[in-house]
């Protein structure tokens, strides 16, 4: 797997095309919307999904935590499907989740689905600033003067015209001056497509997108996406 | 001879009839408490030989309890025949009463029908299935004397058929019913026979008058490649000018929507012709149905959604557009032609490219020979079980031994192993995994003596809203936005896949309608009519259907025996025997391939003539050998008679690339990560109730409310490839859409017998699958492959220019930030 680099004032990030991105100078591992539990949520509701969409997707980040050796990991909100999940989930896991705490510590973002704190260790908090950074969950329509914000929640995706069909991806979307979303890290987790104006509003001046590959990213403007046939 | 009562004896006197053989012996049959089958054709008075023992015992012994349920896989069916079957209970002012009941029917109908029961109630599988959920079936069904199953061939073998077996066997052990079979066309009578129960009597109705068929062709020259057939336009417009009414066919919705647009820029006597296919909008489907009906239309051009249904009577001759695909559907489609028995149906069919006029060839030969195709019915879908077992457990209590029993009793379950059974048993119960984790959630309860109930209300309560085998891609409504604007006319649904393509002020056609897209709401999308450039046509996944086993063998016999050429046009004689003084000429035994270059490829063809399905997968396994062996294959492409492969070195030694074992590991490996599964796998996880269907008025939340099924497959197939949900999908795969069977075929009788022409250009024959290529289907796992092509194509066509956004540039107008690390 092959991260691309982004810049953002003097800082450098890695966006990782398991959907995840790292801060190099300051060795943080940034992750959105983990959804954790939401087979379980669904279950209560009568709809028997596989209970391993914890599991799996806690393998992907083992794996990443294992390749960047983070010091700090920011999980971006909506880390857990609703409020009751850390109380539902299953013991492996959670033994999964103390073990990586022990390698990084763990700051948990509040989200919408999420919103109240909860027992696991790091830190629950509603937002956190580092370096020029911002990290929250949804992003503000008004960033302060020199913010950065990094955020999550709705998890983006782009579609894009190739020669043989329409193919369609997560992906992460930036303007590359003061803004970065993360796409979704959870197993069952849908998504936003970008042109849709609760993203397209947010990025006033054009954005990118960086569709998550099987190794590598691909990247395109927004006013590309759709528009191949006129431009070959 | 059967005597008919004297009743009976007098209305049939007084219509100048006269019982025929058939309706005898199904009186016979009915007398001697046997279950039947009755094949007969078009106009031979089936439904009536279906229903007369029912009217008789009725007639003779009045009663407040269901006597006689009749199913049929088309609602409007149904009603048709309730229709016809008040004439003789009216005339001959019989106590008969005689109802319908199906999703439409309103709630008090329905409500009343629960406490008094018709004597005959005429339904459809899914509408059957939820009568017996009720709990108080068991008392319903418990005078029912007769299940009559109309058009049984196109329920058999189906995942509708599978449940309706699965409930006939319910019914029986409610029961002392019989069952009859009605069908028009049978390929396989003695599976058909088993599907209607053990000692079916088999009844066999005199042929009517043998159709009339020819082959049409466009003026202009024939084409080497598509398939919408839209040169013929013209000519369909005279034939459809010389008869009174005519259903012109053709084999896809898209192909619907541009042959009618092509057909209407000539229709310059203004003939009415309309369109009818399964997406337009129910309420504008029945309009065009009416219309037919009053004679109204001269043509409609219809797909499959035409291909059953109720007798029109009036329709005078059938045009089949493109491709018959298969004898027994293409001798379905003539039947809707002339509902009377002592004269033919008449029928033209017209190819759209010149192995279509092989294919219309083989076709007429089968007909002329009646040698129906299709395979015969497979197992059972686990997935239909699975909505069954939880259906029954709504209905009331039962022990696991006792249902099993049951289920094996319908002939697609006969050979379920118990452990199959208790695994769906399971998944009902608690999802079934591996991981314990549903404990709570359950579905199901055992109690202390075993026996088996749900959960809860809710459990039932949902199960009703998903019952049903017949799982559409997810749609999208259609608003057609008035000058006025306002709220919009309905016209339809098109598959959310097409909708993701389109951006606003793309324009498309629908409904016969140059439409222009203004926006996506939650559920729905509004357009307008204005004329555009280069409109879209909806695709719809999964359409077509591939050409049949029997009709290839008929076609590679004519293409290897010059005798039979006769009556093709001279451009197509010219066009084989030039392929003969090139290479060879594909024949009825072992393969034929050939390898040439080209444009700096290599180009491989092979002869298979297994069907698109099948040449797809082939193609799949077929390249991953040849990169194996060093020939560095570039893609493939796949049509119903031909597989073409392309690579940068001269594949060799043929014959070890055919070898028997390519369905081996090769398969398994590829089966993991084929996009085709993930569609599979959505429609399994449907029927068996993992996901909830999309249900009208559900659909504002629906975002919210479910989970993208290909995120589930994946990780399901991960953490629990046995489990039985992938077991089903990959049995389901197997059978349709990537015809594991046909290729074994293929590659049995391609043993020791490959006939390898080497050649220095392209072949004649080879030329149409040559001209599909830019076409081709590009499967999942070549995603990124695309995705790494557009952006270089991107960037290369974009370098020179300023690119519009914030972002800092190189010295050459590339992206500074973005380069690989």
């Amino acid at each position: 797997m092959t991260a691309a680099p982004i810049h953002f004032r003097n800082e450098r990030l890695m966006l990782d095309p398991s959907g995840a991105a790292f801060w190099p100078a300051k060795r943080v591992l940034i992750v959105a919307d983990l959804h954790f539990e939401k087979s379980t949520a669904f279950a209560a509701q009568g709809a028997l999904l596989p209970p391993y969409d914890t599991r799996a997707a806690l393998e992907r980040l083992t794996r990443l935590v294992r390749l960047y050796r983070p010091a700090k990991l920011i999980a971006l909100g909506d880390s857990f499907h609703d409020g009751k999940g850390p109380a539902r989930l299953a013991k492996d896991d959670r033994a999964r989740i103390e073990a990586m705490a022990r390698e990084a510590q763990i700051i948990w973002v509040a989200g919408n689905h999420d919103a109240a704190p909860h027992d696991l260790p790091g830190q629950c908090v509603a937002e956190h600033r580092e370096g020029p950074f911002v990290f929250r969950h949804q992003a503000e329509p008004r960033l302060g003067l020199r913010d950065i914000e990094i955020s999550g929640h709705f998890h983006p995706k782009a579609s894009i015209e190739s020669r043989a069909k329409r193919i369609s991806r997560p992906c992460f979307v930036s303007d590359g001056a003061s803004r970065l979303i993360l796409p979704a890290f959870g197993s069952f987790t849908g998504g936003l497509d970008v042109r849709d104006p609760a993203i397209a509003k947010l990025f006033p001046r054009g954005l990118r997108v960086f569709l998550l590959g099987q190794e590598q990213l691909y990247s395109f403007a927004l006013e590309q996406l759709g528009r191949l046939a006129e431009v070959a | 001879m059967a005597r008919l009562p004297e009743i009976f004896e007098r209305w049939f006197d007084a219509k100048n009839w006269r019982l025929r053989t058939h309706q005898a012996e199904m009186l016979h049959a009915a007398e001697a408490g046997e279950d039947a089958l009755l094949v007969a054709p078009t106009g031979a008075g089936k439904t009536l030989a279906g229903f007369l023992p029912s009217l008789i015992a009725l007639a003779a012994q009045p009663s407040g309890k269901l006597h006689t349920l009749y199913v049929s896989p088309l609602k409007a069916l149904g009603t048709d025949i309730a229709r016809n079957l008040q004439t003789p209970v009216a005339e001959m002012g019989l106590p008969i009463t005689i109802e319908t009941r199906s999703g439409d029917t309103p709630s008090n109908r329905r409500a009343r029908q629960k406490e008094i029961p018709p004597n005959i109630l005429l339904t459809t599988p899914e509408s059957l299935l939820l009568l017996l959920s009720q709990e108080n079936s068991a008392d319903y069904f418990s005078a029912l004397a007769c299940v009559v199953v109309d058009e049984i061939h196109a329920l058999a073998g189906t995942k509708r058929g599978d449940q309706l077996a699965l409930c006939v066997s319910r019914l029986r052990a409610l029961s002392q019913t019989r069952v009859v079979g009605l069908s028009a066309t049978v390929a396989h009578p003695e599976a058909m026979r088993r599907f209607v129960g053990p000692k079916t009597r088999l009844v066999l109705a005199e042929d009517g008058a043998p159709p009339e068929v020819k082959m049409a062709l466009p003026e202009t020259e024939i084409p080497w490649s598509g398939h919408m057939g839209l040169k013929a336009a013209q000519m369909v417009l005279a034939q459809v000018e010389q008869a009174g009414m005519s259903i012109v066919f053709v084999n896809t919705r898209a192909q619907a929507e541009l042959l009618f647009a092509e057909i209407w820029k000539h229709n310059e006597k203004n003939l009415p012709i309309a369109i009818h296919h399964g997406s337009l909008d129910i309420a504008q489907r029945r309009k065009v149905e009416a219309a037919m009906a009053e004679g109204r239309l001269r043509a409609v051009i219809a797909t499959s959604s035409l291909d059953l249904g109720i007798d029109w009577g009036g329709v005078d001759q059938v045009l089949q557009i493109g491709a018959p695909k298969g004898v027994s559907r293409l001798l379905q489609r003539l039947g809707r032609a002339n509902h009377r028995l002592d004269e033919p149906s008449r029928a033209i069919l017209v190819p759209a490219n010149r192995f279509e006029v092989l294919e219309c060839e083989a076709a007429m030969q089968g007909v002329r020979e009646k040698a129906l195709d299709g395979d015969p019915p497979c197992p059972g879908g686990l997935d239909v079980l699975a909505q069954h077992v939880l259906g029954m457990a709504c209905a009331g209590r039962f022990l696991p031994e006792d249902l099993y029993r049951e289920v094996i009793s319908a002939a697609p379950y006969a050979d379920l192993p118990r452990q199959d059974f208790d695994d769906v048993l399971r998944f009902v119960e608690d999802g079934g995994y591996a991981l314990a984790a549903y404990e709570r959630y359950r579905k199901l309860f055992r109690d202390a003596e075993g026996y088996i109930y749900p959960a809860n209300a809710k459990v039932t309560q949902q199960f009703r809203m998903n019952i049903g085998t017949i799982v559409e891609a997810p749609m999208i409504k259609i608003r057609l936005l008035g000058r006025r604007g306002g709220f919009g006319m309905g016209l339809g649904e098109i598959e959310e896949y097409f909708v993701n393509q389109l951006v606003p002020g793309d324009s498309f056609i629908f409904s016969g309608r140059l439409l222009k897209f203004i926006r996506l709401r939650e559920s729905f999308i509004e357009v307008v009519e204005a004329p555009g450039k280069e409109p879209k046509v909806p695709a719809y996944a999964g359409a077509r259907m591939p050409l049949t086993t029997n009709l290839a063998s008929r076609v590679r016999a004519i293409l290897h025996d010059p005798a039979c050429w006769g009556a093709f046009p001279t451009e197509v004689q010219e066009w084989l025997a030039l392929q003969k003084r090139r290479s060879r000429l594909p024949g009825p035994e072992g393969l034929l391939v050939e390898t040439f270059p080209r444009n700096g490829r290599w180009f491989m063809v092979v002869y298979a003539f297994e069907g698109r399905n099948a040449h797809q997968t082939l193609g799949l396994l077929l390249t991953k050998r040849m990169e194996r062996a060093g020939f560095a294959p570039i893609g493939f492409v796949a049509t119903d008679y031909v597989l073409a492969t392309w690579s940068a070195y001269r594949p060799e030694k043929i014959d070890q690339l055919f070898q028997e074992d390519m369905l081996g590991d090769d398969l398994e490996e590829w089966m993991e990560t084929s996009s085709l599964l993930r569609r599979s796998f959505r429609q399994v996880a449907v029927i068996a109730g993992l996901i909830p269907r999309q249900l009208p008025g559900a659909e504002k939340n629906r975002r919210q409310v479910t989970v993208n099924s290909d995120l589930i497959y994946d990780v399901l197939r991960k953490h629990q490839p046995d489990h039985i949900l992938i077991r089903a999908t990959r049995a389901d795969a197997a059978h349709g859409l990537i015809d594991l069977s046909r290729i074994a075929a293929l590659l049995a009788r391609a043993k020791g017998r490959i006939t390898h022409m080497v050649l220095s250009r392209v072949s004649p024959l080879a030329v149409p699958v040559l001209l599909e290529i830019g076409r081709e289907h590009v499967a999942g796992e070549a995603e990124d492959a695309l995705l790494a092509e557009t952006e270089a194509l991107i960037a290369e066509a974009t370098a020179e220019n300023e690119i519009r956004h914030n972002f800092s540039h190189g010295p050459k107008g590339q992206n500074m930030l973005f380069q690989r690390s």
